[in-house]
């Protein structure tokens, strides 16, 4: 097997641009962030003028804000309202519609929603979002059932990745293990290095025969020891940035051992159940199926997104099984950082900050999982 | 299929709810393949013939007579629908529930003394039992479309009883509350409208009153502590189409 990581090449934004329209010219749909209103989202772009050039953005629990850079980065942001799952996973698909033939003995006409999207690339994937895609794959792809949608769009799926130089105030993939250096997931991984008053440069490895295909075709240097160090000290800054963080030591005991810890209680007097941290998460994957009768003859069943901060989500004939707000909450939090583990073997949670951000009263899962793990009243091995 | 019997019913209200019905122009010759419109007097000037398998309500019951009404409509119906604010929770009118009858009537109308209404404005379901509710001002048209044809079919429809947050993210809106401390009732607020006002850049009205279970308290305290809304714009926020609303009514009291 080809190993792919070992070389690293220098190359100008030109050359950055010149691997889009590569992919452009192989069918991709190219998609990637951009400023939109008051944010930074991920959309199809064209070229790299569409990145937002010379734009951070400053992130607390529940606060979010664009702020001008004194510099020219493409990269110079971290995590966004928006996640590479709305591609994979849209937040509402056609699954089928049902026609009533016109003749009443013959059974109704199923007609599935076959669709021929051209293949995606992904421009500017961050550490903490490749594992979020990981942890999406497995879910939809691996066990007995995958789910057709998701992999007819994660089959072609291209990856370019950029190591996350600018993390923000809610990030904390460090204590998740998941970056901000990426690893592994990409097809091509790039490194955006500040070049005083010039144009930032940057470095670029292949992951996978496909980028280095794309690599073999555009002008470029060997990264030399000094571009090598750069990388390094873009890594170490980013890092050093990192404040937040989950204990992840013995997690899943200490969210078993405290189903009844009062601090739920405190958390659900705030909670407003709006679903926005299940909806703003790259790994959350529920979904409910929706019949929308369009005219007497037609009906069209929908997959739509769902959260397990809604009623509906645990209804039964007798009625729904999380009522108070406390047990939503706690389903939330307790799946992404206990029972996900059992489930996939894996946390459900990579630090990405997205959740603390927009939860629209700040509510902060690294604050709540410190809380409940300094008072419980069953020590957990640390 | 058989034809189910309809009626439209109109009490102390604007007439934007049933005029979705009118507004739902392409599917209205389908709904006539299926439906017998027997009473609707946005329509046609035909007198009531009851009784009717599905009885749309709009409005608020403000009246003696009215009450009178609604409870003879309710005998000859089947399924009685509330469809909008004013029918589900008293509509923007309720606010005169909060203050004197007399200063109200004053206020607004030249000969007071001929206007002889309840004190209070009030929702379908505190005079009748109610089968289904509609929430929103107004509707969303493909919301009445879809309950009418779920009893043609003999489901349940499938409506979200979350919160506008839900609709606003899955159109990919980012949350103006957070990027730019706009006041927004949509994570109190039942879901409905496809989110339209964030996407717009406004925080939401609330048009379609409360979410399930929700926690206008502690949206109100972080307005307050974070946003720095005023309490008197808070009230004015939250006091509109829906201002009697439980989940509204008292939007700043912890329980
Ligand atoms: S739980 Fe929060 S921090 Fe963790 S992955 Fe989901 S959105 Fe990101
Ligand atoms: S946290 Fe809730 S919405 Fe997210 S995956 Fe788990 S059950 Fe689903
Ligand atoms: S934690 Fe925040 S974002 Fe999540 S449901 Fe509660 S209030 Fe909404
Ligand atoms: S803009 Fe309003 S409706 Fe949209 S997510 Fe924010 S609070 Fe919710």
């Amino acid at each position: 097997m080809a190993r792919f990581g070992s070389n690293k090449f220098k190359i100008t934004k030109r050359e950055l641009q010149s691997i889009l329209d590569a992919l452009k010219r192989k069918g991709f749909k190219t998609i990637g962030p951009t400023v939109s209103k008051d944010a930074i989202v991920y959309e199809e772009i064209d070229s790299l003028n569409d990145l937002p050039i010379g734009i951070g953005d400053e992130q607390e629990a529940g606060s979010y804000r664009l702020k001008k850079r004194t510099d020219a980065t493409l990269f110079g942001f971290a995590s966004s309202p928006h996640s590479w799952k709305q591609f994979l996973f849209p937040a509402q698909e056609k699954i089928f519609s049902i026609h009533q033939p016109t003749e009443k003995t013959s059974p109704p006409l199923i007609d599935p929603s076959v669709r021929q999207d051209p293949p995606l690339a992904f421009i500017g994937v961050r550490s903490c979002d490749l594992q979020a895609i990981a942890i999406q794959n497995r879910v939809f792809l691996e066990g007995p059932y995958s789910h057709a949608g998701y992999k007819s769009k994660a089959k072609g799926l291209f990856i370019l990745a950029v190591n996350c130089a600018y993390p923000s105030a809610t990030c904390f993939c460090s204590s998740m293990g998941t970056g901000p250096r990426a690893k592994s997931g990409f097809d091509l991984l790039v490194t955006e290095i500040l070049n005083g008053q010039k144009e930032p440069f940057y470095l670029i490895e292949a992951g996978s025969s496909q980028g280095e295909e794309i690599i073999a075709q555009i002008e470029k240097t060997d990264a030399t020891e000094e571009d090598l160090k750069k990388e390094k000290d873009v890594i170490q800054n980013a890092e050093k940035q990192i404040h937040r963080r989950i204990e992840t030591q013995g997690i899943k005991e200490l969210f078993y051992n405290n189903l009844q810890h009062p601090r739920w209680e405190e958390i659900a007097q705030r909670c407003l159940s709006c679903a926005n941290c299940t909806f703003v998460c790259p790994t959350c994957f529920c979904s409910t199926l929706i019949d929308i009768p369009k005219k007497a003859q037609e009906i069209e069943r929908w997959m739509v997104w769902d959260s397990c901060f809604t009623l509906n989500f645990t209804h039964t004939p007798a009625g729904s099984v999380r009522k108070s707000v406390l047990s939503r909450y706690r389903q939330w939090m307790t799946h992404k950082l206990a029972s996900w583990i059992d489930q996939f073997g894996i946390s459900g949670c990579v630090g990405c900050g997205r959740c603390i951000t927009w939860c629209p009263v700040g509510i902060d899962i690294t604050e709540e999982a410190e809380i409940i793990r300094k008072t419980s009243p069953v020590k957990t091995p640390s | 299929m058989v034809m189910k019997k309809l009626a439209v019913w109109k009490f102390t209200s604007c007439d934007g709810c049933q005029l979705s019905l009118l507004d739902l122009e392409d599917e209205l010759l389908e709904i006539d393949k299926n439906f017998v419109i027997s009473y609707f007097l946005e329509a046609s000037s035909r007198s009531p013939d009851p009784p009717f398998d599905i009885s749309l309500v709009e409005g608020s019951i403000t009246t003696e007579e009215a009450k009178r009404k609604i409870i003879e409509i309710r005998n000859h119906s089947s399924i009685l629908i509330t469809i909008g604010a004013c029918a589900t929770a008293g509509g923007i009118q309720a606010l005169r529930n909060f203050a004197s009858l007399q200063t109200a009537k004053e206020r607004v109308y030249p000969q007071p003394e001929l206007i002889n209404v309840l004190p209070t404005s009030l929702p379908i379901s505190q005079y009748v039992q109610v089968d289904y509710e509609l929430q929103g001002c107004p509707i969303n048209k493909q919301q009445l479309l879809s309950v009418l044809y779920s009893f043609l079919f003999g489901f349940r429809p499938s409506l979200n009883s979350g919160s506008v947050c839900m609709e606003c993210k899955m159109r990919g809106t980012p949350c103006v509350m957070v990027s730019s401390k706009t006041l927004c009732l949509g994570p109190v607020t039942h879901a409905g409208c496809g989110a339209i006002c964030p996407s717009f850049g406004r925080g939401c009205y609330g048009c379609y009153g409360p979410k399930e279970t929700p926690n206008s308290p502690s949206l109100s305290r972080w307005a307050k502590e974070k946003l720095s809304i005023e309490s008197t714009v808070l009230k004015q926020a939250f006091h509109t189409f829906n201002c009697i609303a439980d989940g509204f009514k008292r939007f700043d009291e912890e329980d």
